[in-house]
């Protein structure tokens, strides 16, 4: 996998920077020295499994816990108890907890008051679009308007550095692209630096520029998604053949069924498909999503053999 | 747009395609960055490099302060690498299932040419234009 670390956005400096990052819980490692480097002006996808760190580390960019270990800095200075990196960030967090009182109305009353590039006519637009109910107590919405609450803040306060966790949870698939199209025009108009960590890797992987994938606490993959898309292929056909194809080839990941097997080799399916027509066995591009799993779960890296199981 | 390929690469393709077709005249305005990463759901940076391939295939022309223009020539430019591309992407792959099917070469004539009458009541009109 390339690695493009230390790679400038189109600004020149990178937004976030973090050298040797660490953040314990006892003796679970959440980052376990991590090195990150993410370009101003993009959007991200920040992808891994449950407890790989994704959370933690957004945690730490805004602020919100202290690293035990290692250097952080979001536009060139440390954000802990710093308002000039605090005021330029917004994090949208899975489950945002409001003021049990508090109609949607009232949330959208205060957020200005935290955003300094609020921008009250997209979010009375967002409102709209989405058929978002204002005078309803949050904690009687449903996980769907919870969810919309939360994009049409991320997206109203065009904060410089913004932050979304897991965006849209119980959002039907007509929602998330309404999200997908109005973050995209939005971010047309202003670009700036998104981060989105989420678990429907194939249906966001078109938006990104650029991908970031952490397993048990440490940078994994840190690509262009482009790159990164087309980076593996996986052969399938006669165990026997495959075995032999797979031999002076970087493989990701390999299944065996009975006289049937298949394996994931890190190279591009324009390169690798001829040569695997020519052995007789049939090649197909992999996905993001599926790129993910084969790389989380092989031999190289550290999942327990169990979890390896519950994946292949 | 699928796996097989990059994005960027995909939309350029498309756009390519667009273009032999006649759907974008030459010296017609293609759709700006934006109006492309909105239409396909994708990056504004990969439909930029996509636009950024283009230019320097010389298929399309910038002209300062409007935007995007396809270039005379661009269609018989394509169908010529078409042209030359055809064998590596229809010939062989047909050749190898032939092979994997035990299709012999007299049979294998034989389906061409079976093939070419009963198309050829209904020829497509840009069979030899502009190649």
């Amino acid at each position: 996998m390339t690695h493009l670390t230390g790679t400038p956005g189109p600004a020149g400096r990178p937004a976030v920077r973090t050298r040797r990052l660490t953040k314990r819980y006892g003796s679970l490692k959440a980052l376990d020295s991590l090195d990150l480097t993410l370009p101003a002006d993009r959007i991200t996808g920040l992808l891994g499994r449950n407890g790989a760190g994704k959370t933690t580390l957004m945690q730490v960019l805004t602020g919100q816990i202290f690293p035990d270990d290692g250097e952080v800095e979001v536009f060139g200075e440390r954000p802990a108890e710093n308002p000039r990196v605090l005021a330029r960030e917004s994090f949208i967090a899975e489950a945002q907890k409001y003021p049990v009182t508090f109609h949607p109305r009232h949330v959208l009353a205060v957020a200005p008051w935290f955003y300094q590039n609020w921008d009250e006519d997209l979010a009375g637009s967002l409102v709209k679009q989405f058929g978002l109910p204002m005078d309803r107590p949050i904690s009687k919405l449903s996980r769907g308007e919870r969810s919309m609450v939360g994009i049409i803040i991320g997206l109203a306060a065009r904060a410089p550095l913004t932050f979304f966790d897991e965006p849209y949870l119980g959002l039907d698939a007509v929602a998330r692209r309404e999200f997908y199209d109005v973050l995209l025009a939005d971010y047309a108009e202003h670009p700036r630096t998104i981060v989105i960590s989420t678990h429907l890797i194939d249906e966001i992987s078109p938006l990104l520029e650029h991908i970031v994938v952490i397993d048990h606490g440490r940078v994994l993959i840190d690509s262009e998604a482009d790159a990164a898309r087309g980076s593996a292929t996986m052969v399938s056909g006669p165990a026997e053949a495959v075995e032999r194809f797979i031999e002076s080839r970087p493989v990701l990941a390999r299944h065996r069924i009975g006289r049937l097997g298949r394996a994931t080799i890190g190279a591009a399916y324009d390169t690798l498909a001829p040569a695997a027509q020519q052995a007789g066995l049939s090649a197909e591009p992999i996905t993001l999503q599926q790129l993910l799993i084969d790389r989380t779960t092989s031999p190289g890296s550290r999942t327990e053999p169990s979890d390896q199981g519950a994946l292949s | 747009m699928d796996e097989s390929q990059p994005i960027y690469r995909q939309l350029a393709e498309r756009i390519e395609g667009e273009i032999v077709e006649g759907v974008l005249a030459e010296g017609a305005q293609i759709p700006s960055t934006n109006e492309l990463a909105a239409f396909y759901r994708i990056n504004p940076a990969t439909a930029g490099k996509a636009i950024g391939q283009l230019l320097s295939a010389g298929l399309v022309e910038k002209r300062r302060g409007i935007g995007m223009f396809v270039a005379p020539g661009a269609a018989g430019q394509l169908r010529r690498s078409r042209r030359s591309a055809f064998r590596d992407a229809y010939l062989r792959p047909m050749l190898a299932e032939a092979h994997r099917l035990g299709i012999g070469s007299a049979e294998l004539l034989d389906l061409v040419h079976r093939e070419l009458t009963a198309t050829t009541e209904d020829p497509p009109a840009t069979t030899h234009q502009g190649v």
